[in-house]
């Protein structure tokens, strides 16, 4: 590198001060999106679509939450005629699609698309354009969903659509077709974001962040892309199996005919385990990260960390027959996923033990992020023991599809994924936005979230051992299921008043809440917080070298950046894949509207299919327009696109 | 006034609204009069004076893809197989070709399941409430792709017997309730 | 702890009752596990911090630390193996190889459970639905199979649930160490009326059981008066016929539950209403007003009519 430039403009000398203004409005101009709504619709910066991202999923995750309000309302006492069973149907079957396919996964992928280019010290995500696709797929896969939902379409066959039930035999219309398609739309944009991530997080490390430097939030999004990619895929194929069975007579799950009722199960389930780790492992990203900053010390155990994370996403993938255990298959197969389910909770056991020491030996600031880390502590290991139990054959075969599974399952999700999701929020917030959340209605959010939480779900561990299976529109009164019923009703409406408390916090601070400085938090020590906030379109002005784990602590006055980068075109800097040496320099595209085209055309394929095959061929040909011109080359004058090496 | 391009959006929304909502209610219950609805069918073309038009008689079910397919599943419980097969006859005649003996209007078929007809098919009246009748005539139709795709049911959970209603070619009835119809064998 | 209806925390037969141990220890295991971490952990964020220096010398050094997380590992790892082999060993214990005292093969339909007792000669066997009797303190195997999608067999007070999957029959053992009534109801969402598709298994003793499955075995009692003939008639030429058996009767349909001895049985509509002449005329008229989407349609019977039949189908014991 050549000569060290301060990146503080007040340090310097006036001309030297000037030619930093110059190259923050250089940058800036290169960098920035055109203005207006066409411009909003062309972006292709990481950050904005990230934020859109999350905003969208946020909204899912709203919808899927009245869902679940509705839902409460009718089990809240007995033989209650407030929804019948076509309705419920429906409502169970959106509640879950929407919170595991349009909130949970995207989230967690939109987190990363925003966090890691910054995390990492880079401009952008590897891929723009594609993103932005994968983004619009996703928002018109989810508008799908619900415009369906609400011309009495919605799907009604459990966000599982178990076949025969799911079949078209026994599911006339085409409620199924709906969430069929959407699963595509939601795929598709997965497999985008896990590509994304992969490629960005290899090739576009800050020089000196190698590997084994490596946040570990970063860490947790590469193993949570990988996941995607071997799981993703599998429900993309069982849907279009009951997809093609129900519009063109195929026989995948039809047993009269040579398929199997069974595979099905089979194939969702081994996309859908490792489909929840795919939910939980960024997670775990999240409560290192606020950990550290909170405790002011470095997470303790690195290596242990990191190898937990990849074995947690290794083994994530043996364990998807303990869905099947009351199924006909042969016990000895079973036991291996009994061994295999119980054994994924050492590595998971180690993370605890690594940020238990980690708090031991720091500082803790009982900030809102670090509330909702030690909320999550405490309700995730609830979740992870009753998983630990359901591992069990002989016990699941009697737990198994009642209200101890839901039980469980909310815990692992809220409590492992939900609870640092807003830590998250309220750690974020500030970079996202420019603005600090209120601590006290912080407080408030987590107490309210944390009570209903557990007053919701922890009587359904009894629910179900009390005989109550899950997916039931009603009770009878006999059962004696009513009362438990209606607390966890009353711990849903508290869940509700958090959420709104959250909203409150929100839109007051959006407002005019406190301005936030780059670094608010003043430990932090990762790279996103050397840089305003909100950061600028191109992140950073000088891209920064990394000289240790933890880039903000170990910041020297003189410490080196990079240059050499051209301000005048969009460039990125890619390094190796293990020591992140600088390699090469790489233009990456300007904003363009054609990605959105493209997946309006997409969109319009895969609605259409529902209705007729010809939509594939129309569609192709459809989406083939947008395709080319969005990879047309279009050399301006006196500009070389060939990549050029560093010397 | 709403702007032009709102009302049309609305309109294309009520439409689709529409199209949806019939396709996709599932009625579970009929109120008793139209539980018991019959229609009446002219028995001869021939009448005194000038031809009366006929009002068709449009049965809501075909519009709805669970009547349809409560259709096929009273297909096959109430035995009708036994008879037509799965639309491809036996003792009784085809059901999912082109000729009907007795008329493919829905009355026509309605007429057929519950009056019976000659040469075998036997009376249902009281046995088959109307409401499943007129779900069966739905079916029926569909056998010979009179049904819109959408509606029409797919392959069921069983050996395929006859070509799915979805993706069958429409046949359309090439006797239209003439008697001539009567001398095919 | 209130009785429940159908409970995994109430066994009532070997099995449940096996795995109702493996629950206590896993529960014990569990509360104490989380206790410690819990424990641990609030230590750790709340112990007093007086200084920096205080934190360098209070703090166990990164070796004592690795050997803590070391140790607390290889408990984890203990603690799981214990469970692996109480687990197994249940598992083991709950496989069994017996002749059973009685096979019944349990069809699943939506939304209803049909039983067939299997007996060497053929018109000893026995068809029933909804309520399922067997004899206690001996060993019941049955072989299930579903009609249409896939349910689940779950009676929670004596056993685990196994699946009813369409086109592969799977088998599942019961044993009653009481007599008593046990309910349990389906437990894979299978449509509309999954929520009310219960059944019942009543366990008798041996006598009363013998006695029991005699008469099931019968044909339906002729009607005697002019009332039940009445009502006889009315069941033979009403839509009742054609989805109904009533052994001794021309109707021999099999598309829903075996009527032969209805008025033995106390649940009508899969568990959904007390077996009441009141409850079966509503159920008659208007099964839809109580279970939305069922199979049984509505029926407008004159009031004589409908008298008649409530009276006839109260013979059938």
């Amino acid at each position: 590198m050549s000569a060290p430039i301060t990146a503080d403009p007040a340090a310097a000398e006036p001309e030297a001060r000037a030619s930093v203004r110059e190259l923050h409005e250089t940058l800036e101009r290169t960098w920035s999106d055109r203005p207006g709504l066409l411009g909003w619709l062309m972006s292709v910066d990481h950050k904005s679509l990230g934020k859109r991202y999350v905003i969208t999923a946020f909204v899912f995750f709203l919808l899927g939450g009245i869902e679940a309000a509705m839902m409460r309302m009718q089990l809240a006492r007995p033989e209650s005629r407030l929804i019948g069973p076509d309705l419920y149907n429906q409502l169970f079957t959106t509640h879950g699609t929407t919170m595991m396919f349009l909130f949970a996964v995207p989230v967690m992928v939109a987190m990363g698309l925003y966090l890691v280019p910054l995390m990492i010290g880079s401009r952008d995500v590897a891929f723009p354009r594609l993103n932005a696709y994968g983004y619009y797929t996703y928002l018109i896969g989810g508008l799908f969903l619900y415009t369906a939902f609400f011309l009495n379409t919605g799907p009604d066959a459990g966000w599982f659509a178990y076949t025969p039930l799911s079949g078209p035999e026994f599911a006339p219309g085409k409620r199924v077709d709906v969430w069929a398609q959407t699963i595509t739309f939601t795929e598709i944009s997965a497999i985008i974001g896990a590509i994304e991530l992969i490629v960005t997080i290899f090739k576009q490390r800050a020089p000196g962040m190698s590997l084994n430097r490596m946040p570990l939030l970063v860490w947790s999004m590469l193993v949570m892309a990988f996941m995607i990619l071997f799981a993703m895929p599998w429900v993309a194929v069982d849907s279009q199996f009951l997809a093609m069975d129900r519009l063109i007579g195929t026989h995948f799950f039809n047993q009269a005919e040579g398929g199997d009722a069974l595979l099905w199960q089979h194939l969702f389930w081994f996309f859908g385990h490792p489909e929840v780790y795919i939910i939980f492992i960024p997670a775990l990203g999240y409560v290192s990260t606020i950990i550290a900053t909170f405790t002011r010390r470095e997470i303790f155990g690195y290596p242990a960390m990191v190898l937990s994370l990849v074995a947690t996403g290794f083994l994530g993938f043996g364990l998807w027959v303990h869905h099947m255990f009351a199924t006909n298959i042969p016990q000895l197969g079973e036991s291996f996923f009994t061994a295999a389910s119980a054994m994924i909770a050492i590595p998971t056991g180690i993370q605890f033990f690594c940020w238990i020491a980690t708090i031991w030996g720091g500082r803790p600031r009982f900030t809102t992020p670090f509330l909702f880390i030690l909320g999550f502590m405490v309700t995730f290991l609830i979740g992870g023991l009753s998983g630990v139990m359901v591992a069990s054959v002989p016990f699941d075969l009697q737990v198994h599809d009642t209200f101890f599974i839901v039980a469980h399952l909310h815990y692992v999700l809220i409590g492992g994924a939900v609870f640092p999701l807003w830590g998250a929020f309220y750690y974020w917030f500030p970079k996202l936005t420019g603005r600090m959340l209120s601590e006290r209605l912080g407080r408030w959010n987590f107490a309210l979230f944390f009570i209903g939480m557990n007053v919701t779900f922890f009587p359904m561990h009894l629910l179900g051992l009390a005989g109550m299976p899950r997916r039931v529109y009603t009770y009878l009164a006999e059962t004696g299921w009513g009362t438990l019923n209606l607390v966890a009703t009353v711990g849903g409406v508290t869940i509700a008043a958090s959420v709104l408390v959250f909203l409150y916090n929100v839109a007051r601070s959006l407002a005019n809440g406190e301005v936030a400085s780059s670094d608010p938090w003043e430990a932090s020590s990762t790279l996103e917080w050397a840089t305003t906030s909100p950061p600028p379109a191109y992140n950073f002005a000088h891209l920064p070298v990394v000289q240790g784990r933890y880039p903000l602590w170990s910041r020297t006055v003189d410490e080196p950046v990079v240059t050499g980068l051209r301000t005048d075109q969009r460039q990125l800097l890619i390094t190796t894949l293990l020591d992140a040496t600088p390699d090469h320099r790489h233009r990456t595209p300007d904003p363009t509207l054609w990605p959105l085209v493209a997946a309006v055309a997409t969109g319009v394929t895969f609605i259409a299919l529902i209705f007729t095959p010809w939509a594939l061929v129309v569609g192709a040909a459809l989406v083939a327009g947008p395709l080319i011109a969005w990879g047309w080359p279009k050399p301006k004058p006196g500009d070389p696109i060939v990549t050029e090496g560093v010397r | 006034m709403p702007h032009p391009s709102l009302r049309l959006a609305l309109m294309l929304a009520g439409l689709l609204l529409a199209s949806a909502c019939q396709r996709e209610t599932r009625r579970f219950r009929e109120s008793p009069p139209a539980a018991t609805s019959e229609t009446a069918v002219a028995m001869s073309e021939l009448q005194p004076g000038p031809k009366a038009r006929d009002l068709p008689v449009v049965n809501p079910y075909e519009k709805n893809a669970y009547a349809v397919a409560e259709g096929e599943r009273l297909f096959g419980a109430y035995n009708c197989t036994g008879c037509h097969s799965h639309g491809g006859g036996g003792i009784g005649p085809a059901l999912m070709d082109d000729e009907w003996i007795y008329g493919s209007d829905p009355e026509n078929i309605f007429s057929t399941i519950v009056e019976g007809r000659p040469n075998g098919m036997p009376s249902f009246r009281g046995k088959i409430p109307n409401y499943q009748v007129w779900q069966l005539v739905a079916y029926v139709r569909s056998m010979s792709g009179l049904l819109a795709k959408d509606v029409a049911p797919a392959r069921d959970d069983h050996m395929v017997m006859a070509p799915e209603p979805q993706r069958t070619q429409v046949k359309e009835p090439i006797h239209a309730f003439t008697p001539a119809a009567a001398e095919h064998p | 702890m209130p009785d429940w209806l159908q409970s995994v925390l109430q066994p009532a037969g070997p099995q449940a009752e096996r795995v109702h141990a493996l629950w206590n220890f896993m529960l014990a295991v569990s509360v104490i596990v989380y206790v410690v971490v819990v424990g641990v952990l609030l230590l750790a964020t709340f112990r007093p911090r007086h200084s920096e220096a205080e934190l360098a010398e209070g703090a166990p050094g990164e070796r004592g630390v690795t050997r803590l997380v070391s140790l607390a590992t290889a408990v984890t790892v203990l603690t799981l193996f214990a469970f692996l082999l109480f687990d197994f060993s249940t598992g083991r214990a709950l496989t069994s190889s017996v002749k059973p005292a009685v096979s019944i093969e349990v069809t699943g339909h939506q939304w209803w459970w049909e039983a067939t007792y299997y007996h060497d000669i053929p018109n000893k066997r026995v068809t029933t639905a909804n309520e399922i009797h067997i004899p206690v303190g001996r060993p019941v195997l049955l072989r299930l199979n579903s009609q249409d999608v896939i349910h689940s067999f779950w009676a929670p007070d004596l056993n685990g649930k196994r699946d009813l999957i369409p086109g592969k029959e799977s088998s599942l053992w019961l044993e009653a160490d009481t007599p008593g009534v046990y309910r349990g109801q389906c437990a894979e969402f299978c449509g509309y009326q999954h929520a009310k598709m219960a059944f019942l298994i009543v366990a008798d003793r041996p006598a009363d059981f013998q006695r029991w499955y005699a008469a099931q075995a019968d044909t339906a009692k002729t009607p005697t008066d002019s009332l039940t003939s009445r009502g006889l008639e009315v069941f033979l030429t009403s839509p009742c016929v054609m989805c109904h058996t009533i052994h001794g009767t021309p109707a021999g349909a099999t598309l829903g539950p075996d009527l032969t001895h209805v008025a033995s049985r106390r649940y009508i509509g899969a568990g959904a209403l007390p077996n009441t002449r009141g409850n079966l005329a509503g159920w008659i008229l208007d099964a839809q007003g109580i279970k939305p989407g069922a199979h049984m349609p509505p029926n407008s019977l004159s009031p004589a009519d409908l008298q008649a039949l409530l009276a006839y189908l109260g013979t059938l014991k």
